[in-house]
């Protein structure tokens, strides 16, 4: 126990997920239903964001567009030919749920990149939700547009007949893994890199370090904005893959 | 004093290498803020950003087209217009070759007119000198007639003759002309 102390007065005290803790912005109580916590400052901070950027933005619907108007015509034209490229024409009537998980996730990204920030979607309560959403979505769009035939799917009849039922089980077990791979694949991403973030930050105590740790920080903040925008990116067109899969079953 | 700090110590150590993405205890309160975000993003996008933005493209494409017209219709009357501008350089050059062709002719006229007149004026003063020689010549004969018959009728009166003037007369002929 007297060395554990004497190393934390050294100066290194690592806390990297401390930063990932759901606290009450007023008082200090249990965090209920409707708390006013950090999750719903960022969140609405969220919102607040993306309607900046798509509604103040194209206020003026000038035909020659501002700055800002083209990048909310940016975000639109790559999510509208993203959904119509990968799932189809008529897929086009789920764009702007699809808008929705893209901007909420690439904004979610970005504001908890901002310094003392809290990430929203670095949580699998959030990241979970997202994928069963998309998963439910999916799997009743497949069953209403195409009825039994939906189980087709699973079915791969170009494979040897002997072959069908163990792909069978194989489909299925991937097409439930979907929503895990899903969700995690974003939480964990997000999470890890900010993490990694503080735990060099915890090493600039050390003044000899400080510099290299000054370094990394930059170089893991750089990767971070790329990871930010990728996962929203694989997110949005891993949702769009799995509509295909709804609106046309036949492998 | 040390125990509660190392309390403290062991309550922050048992949050810390715990991951507060597990504590299941506050997902109801981030699903609930989530569906609310996501719906209000959702009516956000779908009933005023996307519809707007839909429009301004569809706006801006219309303009491109209608723009790409005008400016093929605009091409088609440069080029129009080049080949007026070649036609009336061709007919320009054409028309200038004529007067060029017109004025040689009409100067090739007047030299020829000229030379003409010169040619008969040069004519005409030969004649004239050549007349004024034959005169000078017919009076120099003459001159000559008298002076030889005076002379000749002196001559044979110096001699001691007389002189006939009608023989005199003859003589001198007769030897003018040969």
């Amino acid at each position: 126990m007297a060395t554990e102390k004497g190393a934390e007065e050294g100066g290194l005290v690592f806390h990297p997920m401390d930063q990932f803790i759901v606290k009450p912005l007023f008082g200090d109580g249990p965090v209920g239903l409707f708390t006013i916590t950090n999750v719903t400052l960022w969140m609405a901070l969220a919102i607040a964001a993306v309607a900046a950027l798509m509604i103040l933005g194209t206020s003026r619907r000038a035909v020659i567009p501002s700055r800002t108007q083209s990048v909310a015509e940016l975000a639109y034209g790559f999510i509208y030919k993203m959904v119509e490229d990968v799932a189809g024409k008529d897929a086009l009537a789920f764009f702007p749920y699809i808008m929705t998980l893209f901007m909420f996730i690439v904004f979610a990204n970005f504001l908890g990149l901002v310094p003392m920030a809290f990430t929203t979607t670095s949580h699998f309560a959030v990241t979970v939700v997202l994928a069963l959403l998309v998963f439910v979505t999916v799997t009743i769009v497949g069953f209403v547009k195409n009825g039994a035939k939906f189980l087709g799917l699973f079915w791969v009849s170009s494979a040897p007949l002997a072959l069908r039922p163990i792909l069978a089980i194989i489909e299925i077990i991937s097409y439930f893994v979907r929503p895990v791979s899903h969700s995690i694949r974003l939480a964990g991403n997000v999470m890890a890199g900010h993490a990694v973030i503080k735990v060099f930050a915890g090493f600039a105590a050390i003044a000899v370090v400080s510099p290299v740790s000054v370094v990394a920080i930059t170089a893991m903040y750089g990767l971070e904005v790329l990871v930010s925008f990728i996962q929203a990116y694989v997110f949005t067109i891993l949702t769009c893959v799995y509509l295909k899969d709804a609106l046309h079953p036949s492998h | 004093m040390a125990t509660e700090t190392n309390a403290a110590d062991a309550a922050q150590g048992a949050a810390a290498p715990g991951m507060p993405q597990l504590d299941f205890s506050n997902w109801d309160h981030q699903i609930f803020w989530l569906m609310v975000t996501l719906v209000v993003i959702y009516f956000v996008l779908s009933r005023i950003a996307l519809p707007r933005i839909a429009a301004v493209l569809a706006e801006r494409q219309g303009t491109i087209t209608n723009d790409i017209a005008a400016a093929d219709e605009l091409k088609a009357k440069a080029v129009e217009a080049e080949e007026a501008y070649n036609k009336a350089l061709a007919d320009a050059r054409a028309e200038a070759q004529r007067i060029i062709s017109e004025a040689k002719a009409e100067i090739q006229t007047e030299l020829d007119e000229a030379t003409a007149k010169a040619d008969a004026e040069i004519a005409e003063k030969t004649a004239e000198g050549e007349k004024k020689i034959a005169e000078i010549q017919a009076s120099a004969m003459e001159s000559v007639q008298v002076v030889a018959k005076d002379t000749a009728a002196e001559i044979v009166a110096a001699l001691g003759g007389k002189a006939d003037a009608k023989t005199v007369n003859a003589a001198v002929a007769n030897r003018m002309k040969g």
